[in-house]
């Protein structure tokens, strides 16, 4: 079997990565997520890309992994390694503007910026992504996934899902 | 293949990453069984929120589990799917306190108390670890561990100084797990060298710092910690009864057919 030899750039791939979404948000890519910390292309042709994982237990990284596989493998890439990086750890602060704006139309409050100063209280306050209202009660720090938290709004009377702070 | 990671300062030397290596199992073992025990509550919680919460809290320690044996694996080359399948008895390495059987609510809710506390010790003092994939692994689970360690004290504040009933049971339940608690703290003997060498903090601080906040929380909620300072074991190579059952239902969907694929 020869090797084939790629003329795919940088750009490319990152570009490509934005069709990879995370499967639990299937609105936003893996790329506004900040899941995916660094595209190399060697001499050879061959691509390294390096993601992180959000919640450590998060069923979705196999997925993930292997769907970024798939999408650079599409740009006719022969050689396709995705590592897994702990350090630095992920957090929600990564999250880019598109991100948050498309959990927000997702129904997702986005995650408040915490600037590395997390502190976890029960008086947090989410904004609803139904009306905007700050009127709103945490009613589970713990949801369906395990980035999500549950809240109500006492304006629109919706319950609501919160991505959690990391 | 695993390359060398980058944040390595220097590869440990082989005696040094062996004895590394024996922590991570026993550190992975407890996180495991304690995540098997949690989520036997998923479907039975005494209300549906916190079938939820607890389940997510199962599913972080197992999370955790796989991070410790990721660790595991890039020193010693062994898979994690098989060492959590295909391992007997008697190569766990996990502490009896996971092992013990699920109780009742209070019985749970104390059990990962006590054991969230000592994550909050551990992790903390492991961001200084000499050894960098140490301090890489307890910077990712730390903002998490947040999360339970604030779920289980909201726990034992409603059970400890809800009823008469729920404060007896807590008791009950503290008495019995006190002394299995203080296995975690037990200092293994090929843990010496790590501590000298700053890998690894050094046990008897992280037990008077688990110590000092445990009994402080504790004594708000109405609950007595029990005049013991001795576990009923330090050799995480005996494990209880309970084990071995434990151990039949998790690898049983395994052990049926090992060369499944997924």
């Amino acid at each position: 079997m020869s090797i084939r030899i790629s003329s795919v750039t940088v750009d490319q791939i990152w570009a490509a990565l934005q069709a990879v979404k995370d499967p639990e948000i299937p609105v936003v890519s893996v790329v506004e997520m900040g899941i995916v910390r660094e595209v190399d292309v060697t001499d050879e042709g061959a691509v390294v890309v390096k993601m992180t994982p959000t919640f450590s237990g998060c069923p979705a990284l196999h997925v993930i992994q292997r769907e970024i596989k798939t999408a650079v493998s599409d740009l006719g890439v022969g050689d396709v390694t995705v590592d897994t990086i702990l350090a630095p750890a992920w957090t929600t602060d990564w999250i880019s503007d598109a991100g948050r704006e498309k959990l927000k139309a997702f129904g997702l409050a986005p995650p408040p910026q915490h600037g590395g100063n997390l502190t976890i209280t029960f008086f947090d306050v989410a904004t609803c992504p139904y009306c905007d209202s700050t009127n709103t009660t945490i009613k589970n720090t713990f949801g369906p996934t395990l980035c999500r938290a549950i809240y109500y709004c006492h304006d629109c009377r919706e319950p609501f899902e919160q991505f959690k702070s990391l | 293949m695993t390359e060398p990671d980058p944040h390595l300062k220097e590869a440990p030397a082989e005696a040094t990453a062996k004895a590394i290596a024996q922590t991570l199992l026993a550190w992975a073992d407890d996180e495991l069984i304690l995540a098997h025990r949690n989520s036997e509550w998923t479907g039975h919680a005494p209300i549906l929120e916190e079938d939820i919460a607890f389940s997510n809290i199962a599913q972080d320690e197992l999370g955790h589990a796989n991070i410790w044996y990721g660790l595991y694996q890039d020193l010693t080359g062994a898979e994690p799917d098989k060492l959590v399948f295909f391992r007997d008895v008697d190569a766990y390495r996990c502490v009896q306190l996971v092992e013990l059987p699920k109780g009742d609510w209070a019985f749970s809710m104390v059990r990962q108390y006590l054991f969230d506390a000592v994550e909050q010790v551990r992790l903390n003092a492991l961001l200084a670890s000499e050894y960098q994939p140490l301090a890489d692994a307890a910077a990712k689970m730390r903002p998490e561990e947040m999360y339970h360690y604030r779920h289980t004290t909201t726990w034992l504040q409603r059970l400890g100084l809800g009823t008469a009933e729920s404060n007896r049971r807590c008791q009950e339940a503290l008495d019995q797990l006190w002394p299995y608690a203080l296995q975690l703290f037990a200092r293994q003997p090929w843990e010496e060298q790590l501590i000298v060498a700053g890998f690894l903090p050094d046990t008897a601080s992280l037990q008077a710092d688990w110590e000092t906040i445990v009994r402080a929380f504790l004594a708000t909620v109405d609950l007595q910690v029990p005049n013991v300072n001795r576990p009923p074991g330090q050799s995480r190579e005996q494990h209880s009864r309970y084990l071995p059952e434990l151990l039949a239902d998790l690898q049983e969907v395994a052990r049926l057919d090992p060369d499944a694929r997924w």
